[in-house]
């Protein structure tokens, strides 16, 4: 060991003493890590670490891909199996984007076909994706696995098709909740005839037909089979032949769950269900009822992830169900199951940690059932281990909240949409301050936060203060003035995401945040009141920060929109003219 | 706030529903309740709303009046006045939006002798017998499930039959269940249960042919 062997930073005994592994023995060691936080903690210790670390990375996940560009990835980790790219802003998902904003996956596929010609997975997020990307993907890679697609848009069946005709060695085609254009079904027969590899199959979000005689011939084939989510165009007496075929199934989307059956169907179909020994997660259920729950029964016992929300059961059919599944931890329904089916939760899952009740009819002012308050408050009662909620309602109390965290105190995860923009305490008047008060005074590992109703700056005060852990906050129609954004910025050090619209917050707020923005991966303002002058200050005082804005309106001084994120790929070269670069 | 008056709200906030759609105001049922700015807020007597001018249009753009000087207790967030009338909220994917069912068919349902009347989603059914069930679950009172070609319903307490009608299209009182299922969706505009003893002047029933989308 030559103790004269320049170090790039820290000297001492820590580094003197990593110079004793061989670089071999360090980067068997380092390969066994798998967290991307952990990888990155290891990579700034020192300059030796730094290069074991990215010889071994084989996979890496980059939560903004405007945060850094193809090209330097590849420069810096050369043995790259798996990749995970982000792209939109989270509010994309509720139109607050404008199209062809960017986010296009091709000028990644192209370098990545150059320096990763090893590539085997591929997992997109709001990204955008075209057939010819897909297809370019599909011929570039020989040894492709896997592609999950979760809220992209741009492509079409015709991808699909591209993806199953030419990957050998698929495992997986996960496309969930995307935007995809139908041009028909016959994607499925273009999958070889010895093709038996596949091992997840996830369609869901097809919205026409498939060629189930080539689905059906599929999952005969492919022996490995274990995650199955088929369209709601499938019948249920299709579902039965897809599951004699398929009993290893560990996790199942199924079709349309209402069709008339014979009574020998309904057995046969039960049969089926109960021959699924590994079964712990179903979806799909379009447009069940509880007709035919019974098929369901013998399953159910072992499921641990039931998803309801694509079926608009009332609180009576939640009742018969759920009784036979005991074991679950995560739920989802529609809010058609109003509070009483809320309390059959409460009654009958008391290992829940996951709730999630979506609106069935969110933009119609006609229909005023839905959930309330004592919903919530009776799976609180029931569930005490619940620590992820998203709860759509239209009323709440500050007593009901204060009451639920006292039951759960352990939230991880708080979203609570009050779906009357800006609404009060129904009982007494008051905003629903103490509420979110209560939330994070109470749930001290709060991560994810989202506040709604009637909210004034004390709402932020209490999270500057009291939610330490806080990495996520969605702020809408909330707040008095700048102050309560200067809380959150000033208070929350693990703030990592800040996403606010139609807020009071502005110029003084959004220049508070300049020493932080840097930690953090972005911030979204829209429908506020920060104005050009700002943002351009942001941008010149803070190079390292691109920020983007969009206006309505030329002339105006007014900002519509800034998103404000960290990079060292410096301004974007793909932004469309309707996005400004400061 | 008084007793009195958180007393009043909850009176008005039977069930589930928000106490603000019973409001009374001027227009259509249906109609967005944005016709007048500030009315929108059940207690906006007490707060004063800076609505900044705005009236539904669309949230982005709005000028709001955050200016620094505005005091912490006055609220200046501006909620817009009717839901869908602002862009992305609720924050439902759009996705979501798509395969969700939209607002179903709901039609009204009167029983002879009941004080009041109850909704039903049509669409919630694929068949007479479905329907006849759940109407049988909403009204207590029946016991007596009616299958097929029995179409009427026994009160089993004063021993009256109640016979399904309904009003179609052409503002014309029908016979539930002559028609195939899905024509009789499309064209039901509400429901009444009629006591035999009422029903004479329709036609006498004949059995219905057997088909799959029959009841």
């Amino acid at each position: 060991m030559d103790p004269k062997r320049s170090r790039n930073s820290h000297e001492s005994v820590n580094s003197s003493e990593s110079t004793r592994f061989p670089d071999e023995v360090l980067e068997r060691v380092l390969s066994l890590l798998t967290s991307h936080k952990d990888r990155s903690s290891v990579s700034l210790v020192c300059k030796d670490w730094y290069n074991a670390e990215r010889w071994t990375r084989t996979h890496v996940f980059i939560g903004n891909c405007y945060s850094v560009s193809p090209e330097i990835v590849v420069g810096r980790f050369p043995a790259i199996r798996s990749v995970t790219l982000k792209g939109k802003p989270r509010f994309s998902d509720f139109n607050l984007v404008p199209e062809n904003w960017g986010a296009d996956i091709h000028q990644w596929l192209v370098v990545f076909a150059e320096k990763y010609p090893f590539l085997e997975e591929l997992r997109l997020k709001r990204m955008t994706v075209t057939d010819e990307s897909l297809e370019f993907l599909a011929t570039s890679f020989s040894y492709f696995k896997a592609i999950s697609l979760m809220s992209c848009d741009g492509f079409s069946t015709d991808g699909l098709a591209a993806i199953a005709t030419h990957c050998k060695n698929l495992t997986e085609l996960d496309i969930q909740e995307n935007d995809m254009e139908d041009n028909g079904g016959g994607w499925l027969s273009c999958f070889p005839e010895n093709f038996t590899s596949l091992e997840v199959l996830n369609f869901a979000s097809q919205q026409g037909d498939v060629s189930f005689d080539a689905l059906e011939k599929l999952v005969d084939r492919c022996k490995s089979l274990r995650v199955l989510k088929v369209d709601k165009y499938v019948k249920l007496e299709q579902l039965h032949r897809l599951l004699v075929r398929a009993p290893q199934l560990t996790d199942l989307g199924t079709g349309n769950f209402q069709q008339e059956l014979t009574p020998r169907q309904c057995a046969e179909l039960e049969s089926a269900f109960s021959n699924c020994k590994n079964l712990h997660t179903l979806s799909g259920l379009w447009d069940a009822t509880s007709l035919y729950f019974p098929v369901l029964y013998s399953a159910c016992g072992r499921l641990t992830f039931l998803n309801l929300s694509y079926a608009a059961l009332q609180s009576g059919d939640l009742a018969k169900l759920l009784p036979h599944c005991p074991n679950l931890r995560r739920l989802w329904v529609l809010d058609t199951v109003e509070d009483e089916g809320l309390e059959a939760i409460g009654s009958s899952c008391p290992l829940l940690e996951e709730l999630r009740v979506f609106p069935a009819a969110p933009f119609d002012l006609d229909i005023n059932r839905g959930v309330t308050e004592s919903g919530f408050i009776a799976v609180s009662r029931g569930c005490p281990r619940l620590h992820y909620v998203l709860y759509f309602c239209r009323q709440m109390t500050n007593a009901a909240v204060a009451t639920i965290v006292q039951n759960c105190p352990d939230f991880t995860h708080f979203r609570l949409c009050i779906m009357n923009p800006g609404q009060r305490d129904y009982l007494t008047g008051e905003p629903m301050d103490e509420a979110f008060g209560a939330v994070v005074k109470t749930c001290t590992k709060l991560q994810r936060l989202a506040i709604s109703g009637l909210l004034t700056d004390l709402t932020f005060e209490y999270i500057g203060k009291y939610a330490k852990n806080l990495e996520t906050l969605s702020v809408a129609f909330a707040g008095s003035s700048d102050w309560g954004m200067q809380c959150v910025l000033r208070g929350c050090p693990k703030l990592r995401k800040l996403e606010i619209r139609d807020s009071p917050f502005g110029n003084a707020a959004l220049l508070s945040g300049l020493a932080k923005y840097e930690s953090m991966r972005s911030l979204w303002m829209s429908a506020c009141n920060v104005t050009m002058n700002a943002c351009k200050l942001l941008a010149r005082e803070k190079p390292r920060l691109n920020v983007e804005v969009m206006k309505d309106d030329e002339t105006d001084s007014q900002v519509d929109k800034v998103y404000v994120y960290r990079t060292i790929a410096g301004p974007r070269r793909d932004a469309p003219p309707f996005v400004l670069t400061l | 706030m008084s007793p009195e008056m958180a007393k009043k709200l909850r009176e008005s906030d039977a069930g589930g529903l928000n106490f603000e759609e019973t409001e009374l105001t001027l227009g259509l049922p249906g109609e967005t309740r944005d016709q007048k700015t500030g009315t929108k807020r059940g207690f906006s007597e007490t707060v004063d709303l800076n609505l900044g001018g705005s009236s539904g249009v669309e949230s982005k753009g709005k000028k709001c009046n955050g200016d620094p000087s505005e005091n912490e207790t006055s609220v200046a967030a501006k909620p817009p006045t009717g839901n869908d009338q602002v862009v992305g909220w609720p924050p439902v994917r759009s996705y979501r939006k798509n395969v969700m069912r939209k607002t179903g068919k709901y039609v009204k349902v009167a029983v002879d002798g009941a004080p009041y009347l109850r909704k039903v989603d049509l669409e919630m059914y694929n068949s007479y017998q479905q329907l006849l069930g759940a109407l049988e679950e909403m009204f207590t009172c029946f016991t007596i499930r009616n299958y097929l070609n029995e179409r009427k319903l026994m009160d089993p307490v004063n021993g009256s039959e109640y016979v399904p009608t309904y009003e179609d299209k052409d503002g014309d009182w029908m016979l539930v269940g002559d028609v195939p299922w899905k024509m009789f969706v499309e064209s039901c505009k509400r429901l009444r249960l009629m006591k035999s003893s009422e029903a004479i002047g329709l036609a006498p029933r004949t059995p219905p042919q057997c088909s799959s989308t029959s009841c």
